[in-house]
């Protein structure tokens, strides 16, 4: 019983400091993580680290619209998603589409999402990213470019298990950027 | 009527929005699909992402040096082994060029066309996309080393690949694997000419439209047949695998391996057709650019 109370003001302290911080988002920093998460999807890897291999840049994606939406936003899912089919090799748009999913997805739910700590954000998370990898497989389906495989599903698994030390690592930096001094 | 006002001006809704980008992004791939108007934007945001893609893989290339480096006690023995094998070849070499004198000369003779000469380029896989059921894979040359539309990626075993889109620095390679990408070949053992094509999956092949009472068995050698004109003849492609008769089917179903490695091997061949000494036929040409754009669609 005591311990609810100071809980609950400890979180009102902590999304006080997230509200103010969010007058802090910088572009730069946005950019330039899902440059990194581009780099990383880059990585050349074999056949069977690929089917497990997480969408870094969806999972960065995710992250920046649920704790920064005014400063990302569709166009930019929609842009890096098409870098993603060019480096992909698949067709243009396709890539697009499943960003513009994730990306409404987080829109309609980062204020029930950011209720939770980042561990308990991962069910969501992997609804999301499980829904994204549907959409992918439908298109990619339609469009007759490979046939489907359930296994497929796995990167969004493990985009769901790394989802925390991504959000962890990414509010560090983002909590590091903004100088106390300012505020 | 009356409307509160809004407290933050945000634009239009998550949905809207959604809305708008998926209509867009359905409208682009339409439109690439079916045609070829992003090729230009492909090739500028593929250039901006090539150092990328460099940086990305440039920790791998540091590595393999670096276990080159290391493994410079097997490299002695395996000098040795390499010298030998090619003094071996170079008997065969020589043989072989004789051979092919006398080939053309009876060509000439016969008044056949004369078959197109090829240059090799050595290339390295740079990366593989993200989709493991897209069955392509970038090299790290392009245009600028003389790559174009349409040539035929081999390794030492046989035939991987097609390229089907070029960067400056960087060309994709639709592999034979890729669902939709046929080859035309012939059996080695009989000289049956059919068509492969991908089946879509690692490591298959499938071999259709051949009727139950083909003279096909398990490991037979497919290869390049020559015709059509893209793939030079003679280069193996597949073995036969799997065969299964069904009585109700008109045509059996055939499941071949191919024989090159792509997931073995860093380094491949892009063979680069060179124009024939003599007047190149036109009709050649024409087959190899459908052939070329009939990859791109698919």
């Amino acid at each position: 019983m005591q311990t609810k109370p100071t809980s609950n003001k400890a979180f009102g302290h902590d999304d006080l400091l997230e509200q103010e911080s969010q007058l802090f988002a910088s572009r730069p920093l946005i950019y330039l993580s899902l440059v990194a998460a581009l780099l990383l999807n880059l990585v050349v890897s074999n056949n069977i680290v690929l089917s497990v291999r997480p969408d870094f840049v969806a999972v960065a994606l995710l992250y920046w619209n649920i704790y920064q939406p005014r400063q990302s936003g569709m166009s930019l899912a929609f842009i890096s998603g098409i870098i993603m089919d060019v480096v992909n090799a698949s067709i243009m748009g396709q890539q697009a589409l499943v960003y513009c999913t994730i990306t409404f997805c987080a829109l309609i739910f980062y204020r029930r999402l950011r209720m939770f700590n980042v561990f308990r954000q991962i069910p969501a998370i992997l609804w999301i990213l499980l829904l994204a990898q549907t959409v992918l497989l439908i298109t990619g389906t339609l469009a007759g470019t490979y046939s489907s495989d359930w296994r497929i599903l796995f990167t969004s698994l493990s985009g769901g298990l790394i989802w925390p030390f991504v959000a962890i690592l990414l509010t560090r930096i983002r909590k590091q950027e903004i100088n106390p001094d300012e505020l | 009527m009356y409307t509160s006002p809004r407290f933050f001006a945000s634009g239009p809704s998550p949905l809207t929005r959604f809305f708008l980008y998926a209509l867009l992004s359905v409208l682009l791939m339409i439109a690439d699909k079916h045609t070829d108007q992003f090729s230009e934007l492909r090739r500028v945001i593929g250039l901006a992402v090539s150092p990328l893609q460099k940086s990305a893989y440039a920790p791998f290339q540091f590595y393999h040096q670096l276990g080159q480096y290391l493994a410079s006690f097997d490299l002695i023995e395996e000098i040795e082994q390499l010298k030998q094998e090619h003094l071996r070849n170079q008997h065969e070499l020589y043989q072989l060029r004789t051979l092919a004198n006398e080939n053309r000369h009876l060509r000439a003779l016969l008044g056949a066309t004369e078959q197109s000469q090829f240059r090799t380029v050595l290339a390295e896989i740079m990366s593989t996309p993200r989709n493991p059921f897209n069955r392509k894979i970038v090299l790290n040359k392009g245009s600028s080393s003389g790559i174009r539309e349409g040539h035929i990626v081999i390794d030492n075993l046989g035939v991987i690949g097609q390229v089907t889109r070029i960067y400056p620095l960087t060309a994709e390679v639709t592999l034979i694997t890729d669902k939709g990408h046929t080859v035309p070949v012939k059996i080695a053992r009989n000289a049956i000419n059919t068509v492969i094509s991908g089946a879509g999956r690692n490591h298959e092949l499938e071999l259709q439209f051949l009727s139950v009472n083909t003279d096909v068995q398990p490991g037979d050698l497919l290869v390049t047949s020559g015709i059509g004109g893209v793939y030079p003849p003679g280069l193996p492609v597949g073995r036969v695998t799997h065969i299964e008769h069904d009585k109700s089917m008109q045509f059996s179903r055939i499941i071949c391996t191919p024989v090159a490695g792509v997931d073995r091997h860093r380094h491949v061949l892009v063979l680069i057709d060179l124009p024939p000494e003599t007047t190149p036929s036109a009709e050649k040409t024409d087959l190899t650019d459908s052939h070329a754009n009939q990859a791109n669609q698919q």
